[in-house]
């Protein structure tokens, strides 16, 4: 319908924005009324998404120019700003920040290595820097769900953490079920996306590589390709928080330093 | 301090104090406790009788002061092996899932040991449980987890037992059984206590020495009578 009123692209995909953006703004009118306040959280988050999207596919069409690791510097780029995201999930846990940096770097970063090495992904920057977003921002989903999943837990068990530290537990052995319960929880999402694949949804990648001309049977392999190796990326990713995160919520005195209201 | 004693206290204070966000929970408390002894804390409300033990037990980090264990300062004893040496008892059992037993053998699994049978058994009978280790912790009445509580802080032969508030949030008949679990386990078996409770009837029946609170600041310390009756 937008079709018949915009010829040109640009004002066309402006246009198309602000519909899904009204579509986005009507859960969070909803939410509202019943007392959910998410308003200025999901416009800031909107806004921002739009503007850093559209840098960034500007950014792309300079990059496709330039020398390939030029790509590598754009990864690194979206880690270090994937880490800054995810920690705020983990509001008042120390060093939110650099365990969610490391553990993306760690988590994405070696997969993208791994694969643009073993030939699975291309060096292309066309290929090497959309199929490493994919990875990172996936990594970056999975690592701020089992940091928030690990905070709450945390908070609503001091005293089951607190009694097993009384009793002489090591630190890391007193909150190793809500290690392992926030692992568990992140890849929730990567584990249904692999099961749902072609049955729910068919991915965008898939999309775009049919219409850009590649065989069917190719384009549903190589989107299997990418869930397998986002499910790879994210379960790294969120091993490594965990475990990270495990030791900054404990003094060098084995104290217990996230706790409700400090 | 004892009139004749000659060793070191047992667990002594000094000058402890913790102040968080410039708000005093527990400031220059000094006192002492002798092996076999019951010092009884005692309090209004928000006194800082709980932060107290906190701070016996290394849960949280004093900010001003020490405690000495057998004339060691506690800092220089590794926080694990202070937790075994010092048993906290806290007000809700907070008991894991699993077996009576398997609440039992969790301290003592910590540093790579394990009790038997009998000591298993041995424990639960100073607590009026004989014949509970392979219940399941979910279908205990309140008293009953709570004398397992107690238990289970005694499975790691601990020297001082820190009791906050342990019956506090139970009924009348199940405070009496909890309460009377104890007086057998400090009275019979001679163990060193430290026991937090706004309860000075409880205070009277269970301990000799008394210290108030009030503030975060000893009041008065002394015979239970001097104490409670001043």
């Amino acid at each position: 319908m937008l079709k018949l009123f915009f010829s040109n692209q640009l004002y066309l995909g402006l246009a198309q924005a602000m519909v899904a953006a009204l579509a986005a703004m009507s859960v969070v009118f909803l939410a509202r009324k019943r007392g959910i306040h998410l308003e200025s959280e999901t416009l800031i988050a909107m806004l921002r998404g739009i503007v850093q999207i559209v840098a960034v596919g500007s950014i792309l069409l300079l990059l496709l120019r330039g020398p390939r690791w030029t790509g590598a510097f754009l990864l690194a780029g979206m880690i270090v700003a994937a880490g800054a995201t995810s920690a705020r999930r983990a509001k008042s846990v120390p060093g939110a920040f650099r365990v969610s940096a490391w553990s993306i770097a760690l988590g994405a970063g070696s997969v993208i290595a791994l694969m643009t090495w073993l030939g699975v992904i291309d060096t292309a920057i066309t290929s090497l820097v959309p199929v490493g977003s994919m990875l990172i921002a996936n990594a970056m989903n999975t690592n701020g769900l089992a940091l928030n999943r690990f905070r709450a837990d945390v908070l609503a068990h001091t005293g089951e953490i607190e009694t097993a530290l009384a009793l002489g537990a090591e630190a890391r052995n007193s909150v190793s079920p809500y290690v392992q319960a926030s692992f568990e929880a992140s890849l929730i999402p990567a584990i249904d996306n692999l099961r749902s694949l072609g049955i729910v949804w068919i991915p965008g990648l898939m999309a775009g590589m049919l219409l850009s001309g590649a065989r069917p049977v190719y384009a549903a392999i190589y989107q299997f390709v990418v869930l397998a190796m986002i499910f790879a990326a994210s379960g790294l990713t969120s091993l490594a928080s965990t475990l990270l995160i495990r030791d900054r919520i404990f003094t060098a005195a084995q104290q217990l330093s996230l706790q409700p209201g400090r | 301090m004892i009139a004749g004693a000659t060793s070191d206290p047992i667990l002594r204070t000094e000058h402890l104090g913790r102040i968080v966000k410039d708000k005093v929970l527990v400031e220059d408390v000094t006192f002492e406790v002798q092996t076999g002894e019951v010092l009884a804390i005692v309090g209004p409300s928000g006194s800082g009788k709980s932060s107290l033990l906190r701070l016996l037990n290394r849960l949280d980090e004093p900010t001003s002061g020490t405690v000495y264990v057998e004339g060691t300062d506690y800092r220089q004893i590794p926080p694990r092996a202070l937790r075994r040496k010092l048993g906290l008892v806290n007000q809700r059992p907070y008991l894991f899932p699993g077996t009576v037993a398997q609440n039992l053998q969790f301290g003592p699994l910590q540093h790579g040991e394990s009790l038997s049978q009998d000591a298993i058994e041995q424990l639960l009978a100073s607590v009026g449980l004989k014949g509970y280790a392979i219940r399941d912790v979910a279908n205990l009445s309140g008293g009953e987890a709570q004398r397992v509580s107690v238990a289970r802080t005694l499975a790691n032969s601990p020297l001082v037992l820190l009791l906050d508030e342990p019956t506090s949030a139970l009924d009348e008949t199940s405070k009496l059984e909890v309460e009377s679990s104890i007086d057998n386990v400090v009275h019979n078996q001679g163990l060193t206590c430290v026991l937090v409770t706004h309860d000075t009837a409880q205070a009277a029946r269970l301990a000799a020495r008394a210290l108030l609170l009030e503030g975060g600041r000893v009041v008065r310390v002394g015979s239970i009578n001097e104490v409670l009756h001043a």
